[in-house]
């Protein structure tokens, strides 16, 4: 078996979630061999993640060098080239950074590319079988990948639990030498942040968040007296800030927000994954959706098959008179 | 000897009035033929427009539109001023033309023959010229006084007309007291003379001054009179080369404009007149982008207008604050003209219409409900020219994203939602309708008299699927031998084609003229008055088509259909008349018939019903657009029903219900207005047993 | 600027409700309508806002067969001067990385300043275009959602990053990059476009005009396969609630206060 690695992403000398759920998934694919943690990057942070990562991984590989203190996927590319083997199998997850890194990486290690794996089934000689999701989650598809030259394979955020057990007490080791000059024809500028509105959802406890089932924007009246009634912040999937009808800072998902809320009601939401992507800290899921087969009704505490235009102004309006007893 | 001489034999200014009045004759006509001729270069220049056929309904047009003013007294006070007004232009056009003879050829005799039916005449034209004047008075008072709000131009649209009638009123009350004194004065003077005294009308302009210049001498007289004339004379020159100038020229093209109108109005113009859809690819740019591809009578509708505000006073997307206004999309078009085609040099570089004069929400904001068409005194036609610039506009690629996703599922699945061809006959499969009322698919092998032509909206939405399942067990109550054309059906394409994709529009049109005629079925009845005015006028070779309102009250009346006393008989019912089953096709009393023919049923009418029905907001497409609006049209409307009394709003088709649903809701009016279509009530209120026996 | 867009035709997931067939192995295909892929589409506007502003020509191509002209005509519709259908039965099966290299091949053959792709397909996985880059040694730049082109053969290129935030990068031409939805908005083709571009050549270069050894793509050199469809177990699911809607309403209300969601 290929020595199995997990590329660690990483910000404000924080280690992603994504760092421990690797773990777990690597140990689908040999649960005999720990995997070794790569992580790329510059100075004290880079230092403060590696000493963080010995939690969980038995190695830590890190690879430190000025030009990484950003992490643009050029120059990182350029940077595992030369220091992982070309036959490994390399965990990566599947946001923003793993999108730009993972593909051109495979052609430089001349490895197989997976992207946006959900699950992983196991090894059968030199292929391995996969599972990833099409048609916006509608469909599941079996994948076979071969892994005799290697493998990168993102995973999606969320699709393993984060590693259990005893402290990995693992160590660290400077793989800085061998990487030499690092050049790129993309630099790296600036980060603007997104404008944030008036209500920052990432700091609500509830949530009614809308979807394209929401119909039209005079709708999202239906919502907000619903979240006042509730005490709630009114979030929304994607389509919703595309049609304009809220603003992008209401936006929970992969390309919006992540929020944390203790309940969240997803109201006309598919639950693509990109939207549940932004949905963290485990919290209590009430789908109401008039598909039966909507993809939100696998992932969510409780569900309703109801139209939210009719059932959410009969909600509210409970939820008033049991206020005023 | 006449005491005081007439204005061609004075002298003005040691000029002879004879040579000097001729001088200004020729020059004022002149000028007014250059201008004019001016005027018409950007109809030379516009498309053509077949407007030469049927000239008997053409001049039963004038008849009734231009010499009967027939739509002015639908508000009554403009209307009854305009009526005077119009009727004092008319009867004085002769005494304009015998003025203007005086100032060459003025003899001896000051004026008019003096027979008896020239006596009648002078005391008419007496009293024309009066009322004239007290109008433009009043009308003064009006503008400055009263303000209409109707009148108002909202600053988005540029800055106030009042000046510009001020003006015009102005002008016209000097021509008309310029007559007055003209006339008193000279009878004053033949009185001092001892002279046989002109009859004037008692209480009359000229009567009045008469009495006024009892004592003034011959020479001031005199000099009053030649000095009106010469008054008269400018100001009527003037006010003739000033009209192509605004809205005063719709005294010339009016006539032109009602003669040439538009005569079937419920279907569209062609993309080109003259070019089949056979040899539309060869035409190289679709719909209005430019001024010039308006077509010559379109233009001429420009000029017409006369700013009276009504069309925009009726239209709902103005009055819920969408950013359209008919009124103005013909008067900026107006002043471009005016602009690019000026009196004086060259017609000017053209500027793209859309982003210059016109903002592309504007076009989209029109619901093509007809409203300003129905109101407008002079027949100007605005669906048309909507329509012309949404081609223009598609043809760009410039739609609104939300508009997008349902033109290209009406291209790939025949319906706007995007929903598969299989299922488009599932509504009919409901389990429990299914036992009770089977609808057979028309495929071929199974054939029938009458086709339910069911349409988008009624085979997809939930909740509209009521009304196909309420029409369906209307049908086969009555003995109907019918059936759907199911996945062979596709959507009608009657706002496709109003919202200017023409090209899907034939497609879908194509398609289920084929399948209609493949079924062999002799006549087409629908609930949707969107699929019934598609079919009945935008279609050709179809069998007859009906609206389900009609065959209703067709069999209530052959006493196929009979009622049970109503449900609920506390409830009171409006009936909302949808645009395109009412004012576009004047199905007005079928569906009020079979309301009344329910046993107990009260009704009422709403302020605004009939032709002035309030449209809900829009079907097929419209349903697709985001507007900018204060509010939703369907909220005023079921306002407007709670304001007639009613709690029950009774429509006939599948996108009122849709709007006027919603409408409740958002107006938290839940509990206390309901909607229901008229295939409902009447499935509700049918009384089964009776009638089954007797079919 | 000479700009190549790379295009995938697939079922529109708005417009088809994907289901297993009846096999179980594989989404029903019956009643499927395509189009382009939206994200692509989206390319394929900005592409042509780019060449409005500098100038330059817009090539639209795709691999694939027959079936797959349609994209082609309508994205010459939409205003792409060329289209090109790169076709060879060798293609068939091709894995991403087959793609890649089968355009890898076609990009060598010409001269473009700026490669655009979608962010991903529907049915896909967001990889042709960094595997582009990489087998031409290109940079690239994913998630791309502004593009302003600077002097001196560069643009400025902004990235959707986490959280809405923008990624500002400045990037030298030539480079490939993969736009997000949402960039511009797309003018609208409709079927009178379409029809006038029908009789438009589309050239059909193949695996040996391109000089792709068939014997590295298509379906024996993938590395990766698809092996069949299927609809995931419900896992834990939600727990349905049932009845009429007053009885429902009032277990939810306890549920949620229950776990703390009413305040």
């Amino acid at each position: 078996m290929a020595r199995l690695f997990a590329y660690i992403v990483h910000q404000e000398g924080v280690a992603d979630d994504s760092a421990a759920e690797l773990v777990s998934a690597a140990a689908r694919i040999d649960a005999g061999q720990p995997p070794v943690a790569v992580v790329t990057g510059w100075g004290a942070e880079l230092d403060a993640v590696c000493d963080s990562l010995r939690d969980v991984y038995k190695e830590v590989w890190k690879v430190a060098h000025a030009a990484l203190a950003y992490p643009n996927a050029e120059l990182v590319r350029q940077a595992l080239v030369r220091v992982l083997p070309h036959d490994c199998i390399l965990l990566v997850p599947h946001a923003h950074f793993g999108v730009d890194l993972s593909p051109g990486l495979s052609i430089k290690l001349d490895s197989a590319y997976v992207p946006d794996v959900v699950d992983i089934e196991g090894v059968a000689g030199a292929s391995l079988k996969l599972v990833r999701q099409e048609f916006g989650g509608q469909v599941s598809a079996h994948v076979r990948c071969d892994i005799s030259a290697g493998a990168v394979l993102n995973i999606r955020p969320g699709a393993y639990p984060p590693a259990a057990g005893a402290p990995a007490g693992g160590q660290v080791i400077d793989k800085s030498a061998g990487i030499g000059e690092l050049t790129s024809r993309r630099r790296y500028i600036e980060t603007i942040a997104a404008e944030t509105g008036d209500v920052d959802i990432t700091r609500q406890a509830v949530l009614v968040s809308i979807g394209r089932g929401i119909g039209e924007k005079d709708n999202v009246a239906i919502a907000e007296e619903l979240a006042e009634a509730m005490g709630a912040a009114v979030s929304c999937s994607r389509p919703v800030v595309d049609a304009k009808w809220l603003e992008k800072s209401r936006q929970v998902g992969s390309s919006g927000q992540t929020v944390k809320p203790k309940v969240y009601l997803a109201c006309g939401i598919s639950g693509s994954f990109q939207h549940l992507a932004g949905l963290k800290g485990n919290p209590y899921i009430v789908a109401i959706n008039k598909n039966p087969n909507a993809p939100i009704f696998r992932v969510a505490d409780v569900g309703i098959v109801d139209d939210i235009l009719e059932l959410l102004p009969e909600l509210t309006a409970r939820i008033r008179e049991e206020k005023s007893k | 000897m006449e005491v005081i001489q007439s204005p061609a034999q004075a002298t003005y200014w040691l000029i002879q009035g004879r040579i000097l009045f001729l001088f200004l004759h020729l020059l004022g006509t002149a000028c007014f033929a250059y201008i004019v001729a001016r005027r018409l270069r950007p109809l030379l220049s516009g498309q053509r427009d077949y407007r030469f056929d049927r000239p008997f309904a053409r001049l039963g047009n004038v008849l009734q539109f231009w010499l009967g003013q027939w739509r002015h007294p639908r508000y009554r006070f403009a209307g009854a001023m305009h009526l005077a007004i119009f009727a004092g232009f008319i009867l004085l056009a002769s005494r304009a033309f015998s003025l203007l003879a005086l100032g060459i050829a003025g003899g001896p005799v000051a004026s008019g023959p003096s027979s008896s039916a020239g006596h009648l005449y002078d005391i008419v034209r007496d009293y024309a010229a009066t009322v004239v004047f007290l109008a433009m008075v009043v009308a003064a008072i009006r503008r400055l006084v009263f303000k209409p709000k109707r009148y108002a131009v909202p600053a988005r649209y540029g800055k106030a007309h009042t000046a510009d009638a001020i003006f015009l009123l102005g002008l016209i009350a000097l021509l008309m007291a310029a007559d007055g004194f003209y006339e008193g004065s000279l009878a004053a003077a033949h009185a001092r003379a001892g002279q046989p005294v002109e009859f004037l009308a008692a209480f009359s302009m000229p009567w009045l001054l008469q009495r006024a210049f009892a004592s003034a001498s011959l020479s001031t007289l005199s000099q009053v009179h030649l000095g009106s004339y010469m008054v008269h004379e400018l100001t009527f020159f003037f006010l003739l080369c000033y009209r192509p100038f605004g809205i005063q020229f719709h005294v010339e093209t009016s006539l032109f404009s009602i003669y040439f109108a538009k005569l079937d109005r419920a279907t569209l113009k062609p993309v080109r007149w003259g070019v089949d859809d056979q040899h539309l690819d060869q035409v190289k740019s679709f719909g209005v982008k430019r001024f010039e591809d308006f077509t010559w009578k379109h233009m001429l509708d420009f000029y017409s207008c006369a700013d009276c505000g009504r069309c925009s006073d009726q239209c709902p997307a103005n009055a819920v604050g969408r950013p359209l206004s008919p009124r103005f999309i013909t008067t900026k078009a107006r002043d471009y003209s005016f602009r690019h085609y000026p009196v004086w040099g060259r017609p000017a570089a053209d500027e793209p219409l859309i982003g210059g004069i016109y903002s592309e929400d504007e076009i989209w904001s029109c619901t093509t409900c007809g409203a300003c068409e129905a109101e407008c005194p002079l027949l100007v036609e605005y669906i048309d020219k909507m329509v012309d610039l949404r081609r223009g506009m598609i043809d760009d690629g410039n739609v609104p994203q939300s508009l997008q996703k349902p033109l290209k599922a009406l291209e790939s699945r025949g319906n706007p939602y995007g929903k598969m061809e299989k299922k488009r006959g599932d509504w009919a499969k409901a389990k429990e309708f299914q036992q009770t009322c089977e609808v057979p698919v028309l495929n071929g092998k199974r054939t029938a008299g009458t086709l339910y032509f069911v349409d988008s909206v009624t085979s997809y939405d939930d909740r509209i699927q009521s009304i196909g399942r309420a029409t369906a067990r209307i049908l086969r109550h009555t003995g109907e031998d019918f059936g759907i054309l199911g996945a062979a059906e596709k959507d009608s394409g009657h706002e496709v084609r109003r919202f200017g994709e023409e090209m899907l529009f034939q497609a879908l049109r194509d398609h289920n003229t084929e399948a209609i005629q493949a079924s062999g079925v002799r006549r087409i009845v629908t609930a949707d008055p969107h699929a019934f005015n598609a079919l009945k006028h935008d279609y050709r070779d179809l069998p007859p088509v009906e609206h389900i309102s009609q065959v209703i009250a067709s069999e209530v009346k052959a006493g196929k259909i009979a009622f049970r006393p109503v449900d609920n008989a506390g409830d009171v019912y409006a009936y909302h008349d949808p645009c395109y089953l009412g004012r576009h096709n004047q199905v007005y009393d079928d569906p009020r018939a079979v309301l009344d023919a329910i046993p107990g049923l009260q009704r009422v009418e709403m302020a605004r019903s009939r032709d002035r029905s309030f449209c809900c907001g829009g079907g097929g497409l419209a349903l697709f657009y985001e507007p900018k609006e204060e509010e939703r049209m369907g909220v005023k409307r079921v306002r407007m029903a709670a304001e007639a009394g009613a709690n029950v709003i009774v429509t006939a088709c599948p996108f009122c219900m849709v709007n006027m649903e919603d409408a409740i809701k958002v107006a938290g009016m839940e509990g206390k207005m309901t909607a229901i279509d008229l295939t409902e009530l009447v499935d509700r209120q049918m009384a089964r047993e009776e009638v089954g026996a007797a079919v | 600027m000479e700009i190549l867009v790379c295009a995938k035709r697939v079922p529109d997931t708005s417009e088809n409700e994907i289901s297993l067939d009846s096999a179980g192995t594989d989404i029903e295909r019956d009643d499927l309508v395509y189009s382009v892929n939206e994200p692509d589409n989206y390319a394929v506007e900005e592409a042509l806002q780019i060449v409005a502003r500098t100038g330059g020509t817009v090539t639209v191509a795709t691999v694939g067969g027959e079936d797959d002209e349609e994209i082609l005509r309508r994205e010459m519709a939409m205003g792409a001067q060329q289209a090109v259908l790169i076709s060879d039965e060798a293609f068939a099966g091709s894995d991403g990385r087959g793609i890649a290299a089968i355009l890898s091949a076609f990009v060598r053959r010409g001269k473009y300043d700026l490669i655009l792709t979608g962010v991903q397909a529907d049915d896909g996985a967001a990889q042709v275009g960094g595997m582009l880059a990489a087998m031409l040694d290109y940079p690239f730049a994913s998630l791309v959602n502004a593009i302003e082109v600077l002097d001196g053969g560069k643009l400025k290129a902004s990235r959707e990053i986490q959280g809405g935030n923008k990624e500002i990068s400045e990037i030298d031409l030539p480079c490939v990059l993969s736009i997000q939805t949402g960039i511009n908005e797309p003018r609208y083709v409709g079927m009178r476009g379409i029809k006038q571009v029908a009789a438009r050549p589309i050239p059909t270069p193949d695996a040996a005009e391109l000089g792709v050894d068939p014997a590295t793509v298509g379906e024996a050199a993938a590395k990766v396969k698809r092996v069949d469809y299927f609809v995931p177990a419900a896992g834990k699911g939600a727990e349905m609630l049932e009845g009429d809607r007053e009885e429902i309403i009032g277990t939810l209300i306890e549920l949620v206060r229950a776990k703390g969601g009413l305040n």
